[in-house]
């Protein structure tokens, strides 16, 4: 994972530093203890995608808040109301372009999502400005504040979503073209479900790309290594964290629109619901490690659909037990973030 | 340090040495005195409306509010002694919360109404909330307090749906109805004539029996956080680093803070139950209850017990009574051209949490020691 700085060499007279491969095998390990424990590899596959699709959408949620909390140290407690205002965003414009979505045409309907992808995106995105600017920065480097505002600002964000869209659920129906599934062998895989991955997937190469490649991705990840050796070679850390904010926002935005979509319905407290798994995630994954986020994501995703087939009592403290065990093996999350 | 120095300066002009012997007054309020005229005058009318509200505000109603202040007024104290007083914020406190008030529902409905099974419900909640606090506590208290917030928000939530899935236990989301011991239910009469307008049934004696359970239980946390025990926690929440370097055990003392409050909370959701007669998951379980005890705590006052009785009065007033107004200016505020609206829907008396809300922010910004904090602090600038 290239935040752990472990992937790629940057220059041939850096020590490699040794990849820590892991956590990473932990994802196939879980995905083939299940196997004998389903049964039915058919069953499995299912299983496996819905997996796979949840935790693509908990990471893309997960990683802006996981980053913010990496450089900054600022714990966003409210950042459940960008998934929200994603999701509620995308009941009115997909409700709005009701004849792209009722085309047959899967691109059409593609066409559709992406604009309320994007819309959500933009809205969240400057919300997310606004809230840093009015919520967050006067806390700084205060926890307990951090904590109580951020949950405060959830509060109100809630209630103005219902002042917009009423407190009422509101269903949020799959385009045409994205509804029913596939048979892979005996396998039935929900077309929905494979986009998510696709999405998800490529969210996570651009990510990577910008983590891996670029000035401000190297920023990004020497950032929350080590905040005060960046500002001291002369970079503006805040500005590069407001970046970050907004960045996340927005991705909490695109991921509320994937999550309302997965749920088929949205409800204001759609946020504080999400929340508590994106805690869960980044926790395990180790505070502010993108890498940690992913492999969390993933196993969070993974293991739910597995134990809500296999006991559905159990299903609810899966996520819990997860977190214990991952604790237990390594106190400080999956990757560790050095200074932490 | 600045709350730091003044916890200290606090703790050497309470030792009992260099001070006359306290009056009974001031021995029952463990010598932490309101240290404000404006708020002792609040304080005292909030007792008096309290202990006297079965005479002085007839209805079914208004006794259900003063009850539910009686509660909330432990629940909430018992929270600051966690958030205000040892700087730890925890999502889990309504999960004990409800610990006490299920207790007290499955007692009951299994045994019938009995104040054995009473006892019994008691008993065995707070030997699961003690037990649960301790194993969270020492868990998850060694690392950050950040860390902290998430696990007790994931537990809560957890907690919350399971109790919501064992139905055949707790009655799931419709909870449980069931019957008090018969000395405190309506029915029962203890004199036929009703004094002052009042029917001296049981549902009097019940609220008395709140009243006096709510003010004890006030009084004990009031002692410990003015132990040394006490000033042991404020030291933990103004510098952890410094506190263990002097030779306290933080862990320890964050745990014991931990499952104190914990206790605490167990008594208070029993209380609860005990007066409704009811509990479900919405009642004592649900994170919109977390999210009012953290309102009442930050707008009465942190880090003080004055500001639990004065953020949890204040509080469920306006959560009973501020909807009415609300509904007044909302339907008078819809009536103005282009914004009315808008308007309207800002102030319809649904969403009060709304403004609540705002005023939570902005007093962790400008009073974040809440109404107590702003009262005694008009009354110490005038001698500096």
């Amino acid at each position: 994972m290239s935040s752990a700085g472990a992937s790629a060499p940057v220059h041939e007279a850096l020590p490699q530093v040794r990849a820590d491969w892991l956590p990473v095998a932990l994802v196939p390990a879980l995905a083939l203890a299940a196997l004998p424990l389903v049964g039915s590899p058919s069953t499995w596959l299912t299983l496996t995608v819905a997996g796979l699709a949840m935790g693509l959408i908990v990471f893309i949620i997960a990683s802006g808040l996981t980053l913010v909390f990496g450089l900054m140290d600022v714990l966003n407690f409210g950042h459940g109301v960008f998934i929200a205002l994603g999701a509620f965003l995308a009941t009115t414009v997909l409700a709005s372009m009701e004849t792209w979505t009722a085309s047959p045409n899967v691109l059409v309907n593609f066409a559709a999502v992406l604009a309320a992808m994007l819309v959500a995106m933009a809205a969240a995105g400057a919300v997310g400005l606004a809230f840093e600017r009015v919520v967050i920065r006067p806390v700084y480097g205060q926890h307990l504040k951090q904590i109580l505002i951020t949950m405060g600002g959830m509060i109100v964000g809630e209630e103005l979503i219902k002042v917009i869209w009423g407190p009422q659920q509101i269903p949020l129906p799959l385009p045409t073209g994205f509804r029913g599934a596939i048979l892979v062998g005996d396998a039935a895989i929900e077309k929905y479900r494979l986009i998510a991955v696709a999405i998800g997937l490529v969210v996570l190469a651009a990510m990577l790309w910008v983590f891996g490649r670029t000035k401000v991705g190297l920023l990004i990840r020497a950032g929350v290594q080590d905040r005060e050796m960046v500002e001291s070679l002369g970079y503006r850390i805040r500005r590069l964290f407001v970046g970050v904010f907004v960045a996340g926002s927005a991705l909490a935005g695109l991921g509320g629109v994937m999550w309302g979509l997965y749920q088929q319905n949205v409800v204001p407290q759609i946020g504080a619901q999400v929340n508590v798994l994106i805690f869960i995630v980044i926790i395990i994954g180790g505070l502010g490690s993108i890498g940690g986020c992913f492999v969390g994501a993933l196993l969070v995703g993974m293991l739910a659909n597995y134990a809500g087939f296999l006991a559905p009592k159990v299903a609810l403290f899966s996520n819990i037990l997860l977190m214990v065990g991952v604790l237990l093996w390594r106190p400080q999350g999956l990757y560790p973030v050095a200074k932490r | 340090m600045n709350g730091a120095q003044a916890a200290a300066r606090d703790a050497s002009t309470a030792a009992p040495t260099d001070l006359p012997r306290p009056g009974l007054a001031a021995r029952l309020l463990s010598n932490e005195l309101p240290r404000s005229r404006a708020l002792a005058v609040l304080l005292v009318l909030i007792v008096l409306g309290l202990a006297f509200a079965p005479f002085l505000f007839p209805g079914a109603k208004a006794l259900n509010v003063a009850a539910k202040i009686l509660v909330f007024i432990v629940l909430v104290a018992s929270y600051d002694l966690l958030l205000g007083y040892t700087g730890i914020v925890s999502f889990a406190h309504t999960m004990f919360f409800g610990i006490g008030a299920y207790g007290i529902a499955i007692a009951l409905t299994r045994l019938g109404p009995a104040w054995g099974a009473v006892a019994l419900g008691v008993a065995g909640a707070v030997a699961l909330s003690i037990v649960l606090s301790a194993v969270i506590g020492l868990f998850s208290l060694r690392v950050r307090a950040i860390f902290y917030a998430m696990i007790t928000l994931a537990v809560a939530a957890a907690f919350q749906t399971l109790a919501s899935q064992l139905s055949e236990i707790t009655g799931g989301e419709d909870g449980l109805s069931f019957k008090v011991p018969e000395i405190l239910t309506p029915a029962f009469s203890f004199a036929g004539a009703p004094f002052l307008g009042v029917s001296l049934d049981g549902r009097l004696l019940a609220y008395y029996l709140l009243l006096v359970a709510a003010a004890l239980l006030f009084l004990v946390m009031l002692r410990i956080v003015n132990s040394p025990f006490g000033r042991v926690l404020q030291a933990i929440r103004e510098n952890d680093f410094r506190a263990e370097a002097i030779g306290y055990r933080t862990v320890v003392y964050r745990t014991l803070s931990n499952v104190l409050a914990a206790v605490f909370a167990t008594l208070a959701g029993a209380l609860l139950a005990l007066w409704l007669r009811y509990n479900g998951p919405d009642t004592s379980l649900s994170f919109e209850v977390m999210l009012d005890v953290l309102l009442m705590v930050v707008i009465g006052g942190m880090g003080t017990m004055y500001g639990a009785v004065i953020g949890a009065a204040l509080f469920i007033l306006a959560q009973s009574y501020l909807q009415d107004v609300m509904r007044i200016g909302s339907t008078a505020l819809s009536g103005l051209p282009f914004v009315g609206e808008i308007l309207g829907a800002l102030f319809s008396p649904d969403r009060w949490l709304l403004w609540l809300g705002v005023l939570f922010i902005l007093s962790v910004y400008y009073f974040p020691a809440g109404v107590v904090g702003r009262l005694r602090a008009v009354k110490s600038r005038s001698p500096r």
